[in-house]
């Protein structure tokens, strides 16, 4: 693993570092030959800040014992908030689908959840909406969005994903006006050496049937500890979907510009195309696997957020006192968001069997639920 | 007069037409083959897939998402075992996501020895389904139950497993399908595919009534007093022809029960029959170490260890690898009609 430590650079040399020399506000945000425009660049600087916000005090939940474990995305921020911000919300198949994995916060915040539907998962509440305190945190699922369940086991999403976007394909055939939904599905670079990272190339590319999938990796080069460089051959994942026929790309997604116009090209394609695209970004992993291996800042890798700030500054987009102010605006409600949590109601023993089972009208024993073994 | 085959066929024909079904599919499920077992000639969503059980159970749980309702087959519950995890993960969601997603699919798949499937055609699934909270696992045992037991397994929006006994698959029911042909050659002329060139052929479909059989409910094929035998898919015909044999032979009757789902299971036929006779014998297939049937008897004792008169008893496959190919391996470890008639005379005629 890289090497962590727990203190960061010094801040006030950064402070200085960032003040900036331009007066005059810029018209866009440029990065290579790409550009965004200034207001595009604020929201998604706003929603990364959030983002990272609502991480550090997750993890600070998790080491207080307001929470117990924690995973999460710190690190991949700029590319998260770039996607959510793009997705064709809604529910049923006019709408994206999204199968995402442990590392979303940023994508579910900039799609417009409150943080406070992310703390009730990560306290264990029984008002948390996604799981009712039974999952780890970021195991998101809101039908509302298409956000289908997230599980912990890895690459599985990989497998079910081709299934949305065959309905999708069909209801776009149907309705002309509805035919842009898409199914994006995102895991990371070591659930590649899963299987179910080629099911999903080969159902989506059956000839003739080819379904309109974005199938995301965002790359961290590790998988818990294990460098990626050291059980894979050294390629491109995107490189997988090449014998497939399948478009890809890979683009730095630690760069918000790059990780804008890289998401905005692989959805037009696929939306239109109604074929699958690979799209791999390269991001950061600030703070390790998760709370099992200690959750500690580490400092040798490239802050997508501190560098996005920079630019910012540096372009005249912002000063430091409006980035402070943000700052201190999202961590208010990522601590207003923790202290409404921990006010809320626990599951009970009564709340073990519930939601086992839908209802149904031909199973004899659990019409309504589960209820304990048959007959009692 | 269908048999196993034809009759699931015809619930999924049924299913299409009036339950909604969107996608029957799976390996070889669709034309030109139809299923290996013809189970899925003729229908209309049937659809080909690649030789991929994980992208099967994946692609269904897709599906079921999008609000499709997909019924899907594993060719042989042998191979389902490299799909654990999903079956875990669609009987859990549900729970896990604290109700906001049903998963209305139905998996299908052959199951159990019978037809000199040597090691990986023989294998027997429901002791391993019924560790997969979240599911609900139906075994037929004849061909009118799969009919009714399919439709409820469509109709049902949780994850159900058919279990298929798949030597009973050819089997014909003397009792006819609603809807039926009385004529077993006209049945098969309008439904089963000709041998050869299919390119053009189209089904005949009969005008099929609904017939649901709920989930959880046994049946009790055999009635009498001298011991309740519990068994279900392709060891209940041996269950009550060595029940039809003791009562001709030496007057003993038994209570056979076929419990047609394994979960869940009817619990009280189960528990007024031990009331009545206080002698128990479970017969199944599947091997003994860790078996489902092992399950029922926990709670037999658990629950009427007063009313047994003798010690109860089960009767299941030989904890070996596998079922060998020359058939003296398979008789000889997996339940034959001697070994279950003994095994019923013996609890009939246990002094206790």
């Amino acid at each position: 693993m890289p090497e962590m430590s727990g203190e960061p650079p010094d801040i006030e040399e950064a402070l200085l570092r960032r003040a900036g020399t331009r007066t005059a506000a810029p018209a866009a945000i440029r990065s290579n030959r790409e550009a965004i425009s200034v207001e595009l660049a604020l929201t998604v600087f706003r929603q990364m800040l959030r983002t990272r916000a609502l991480e550090e005090r997750s993890i600070k939940m998790s080491k207080s014992g307001e929470a117990y474990f924690w995973i999460g995305g710190p690190g991949e921020e700029a590319f998260n908030v770039c996607l959510g911000l793009q997705v064709h919300k809604g529910r049923g198949p006019a709408f994206d689908y999204l199968h995402l994995h442990y590392r979303n916060a940023g994508v579910m915040l900039a799609m417009g959840m409150p943080m406070i539907d992310h703390t009730r998962q990560l306290a264990m509440r029984w008002t948390d909406r996604h799981s009712r305190g039974r999952n780890f945190v970021g195991h998101y699922a809101i039908p509302e969005w298409n956000v289908v369940p997230v599980s912990s086991v890895i690459e599985i999403q990989y497998a079910m994903a081709p299934g949305t976007a065959l309905v999708q394909k069909r209801h776009g055939l149907k309705n002309p006006a509805e035919a842009e939904g898409i199914s994006i599905v995102v895991g990371g670079d070591a659930g590649t050496a899963e299987g179910d990272f080629e099911t999903c190339l080969n159902w989506s590319t059956r000839p003739g049937q080819e379904l309109p999938v974005l199938m995301v990796v965002t790359n961290n080069r590790f998988g818990i500890s294990t460098d990626m460089d050291t059980v894979h051959a050294h390629r491109p994942i995107a490189d997988r979907a090449d014998p497939y026929g399948v478009r890809h790309e890979t683009i730095d997604g630690n760069d918000p510009v790059a990780a804008w116009h890289g998401i905005q090209r692989a959805m037009r394609y696929v939306r239109r195309e109604r074929k699958p695209f690979l799209l791999e970004a390269t991001v950061s992993r600030l703070h390790g696997h998760s709370s099992s291996s200690g959750a500690q800042r580490n400092w040798t890798e490239t802050d997508t957020l501190a560098a996005f700030e920079q630019k910012l500054i540096d372009a005249g987009a912002i000063d430091t006192a409006s980035v402070r102010a943000l700052r201190d605006e999202a961590k208010k409600e990522a601590d207003d968001a923790v202290v409404q949590t921990m006010t809320e109601p626990q599951p009970t023993r009564e709340d073990v069997y519930t939601f086992t089972y839908a209802e149904s009208e031909v199973d004899a024993v659990y019409p309504k639920d589960f209820t304990g073994l048959p007959g009692n | 007069m269908a048999n196993m085959a034809q009759a699931v066929r015809m619930a999924l024909h049924y299913g299409e037409k009036h339950l909604g079904v969107t996608d029957v599919f799976g390996e070889d499920v669709g034309p030109p083959l139809g299923g290996v077992f013809t189970v899925t000639q003729g229908l209309k969503t049937a659809w080909n897939t690649p030789l991929d059980e994980r992208g099967i159970l994946g692609t269904a749980m897709g599906i079921a998402y999008a609000g499709g309702r997909p019924v899907c087959e594993i060719q042989f519950c042998d191979y389902a075992f490299n799909v654990l995890d999903l079956f875990k993960v669609a009987g859990n969601q549900r729970w896990a996501g604290g109700g906001t997603f049903d998963m209305p699919i139905v998996v299908m798949t052959p199951n159990g020895a019978g037809i000199r499937g040597s090691l990986y055609h023989s294998h027997s699934f429901e002791s391993w389904a019924s560790r997969l909270p979240g599911w609900k696992i139906v075994m037929p045992s004849n061909a009118l139950d799969a009919y009714g037991l399919m439709l409820a397994a469509i109709k049902d929006p949780n994850p159900v497993l058919v279990l298929l006994p798949k030597a009973l698959l050819r089997q014909k029911d003397a009792r006819l399908i609603p809807g039926e042909p009385a004529d077993a050659d006209e049945l098969s002329r309008m439904i089963d595919a000709p041998v050869g060139d299919r390119a053009n052929w189209e089904p005949q479909w009969p005008n099929l009534q609904d017939y649901t059989i709920p989930i959880g409910v046994a049946d009790l094929v055999r009635e009498g007093t001298d011991g309740t035998i519990i068994s279900y898919g392709r060891p209940l015909e041996l269950c009550v022809q060595a029940a039809d044999d003791l009562r001709a032979a030496h007057g003993h009757t038994f209570d056979v029960i076929d419990l047609r789902s394994i979960f869940p299971y009817d619990w009280r036929t189960i528990s007024q029959s031990v009331l009545k006779t206080g002698r128990v014998l479970i017969v199944n297939e599947d091997t003994e170490v860790t078996n489902f049937g092992e399950h029922l008897l926990r709670r037999i004792v658990d629950e009427h260890f007063y009313d047994l008169a003798v010690r109860p008893r089960t009767l299941m496959g030989k904890h070996v690898p596998g079922i060998g190919m020359n058939q003296n391996y398979e008789m000889n470890s997996v339940p034959q009609l001697g070994d279950v008639r003994a095994a019923m005379r013996e609890l009939a005629t246990d002094a206790g």
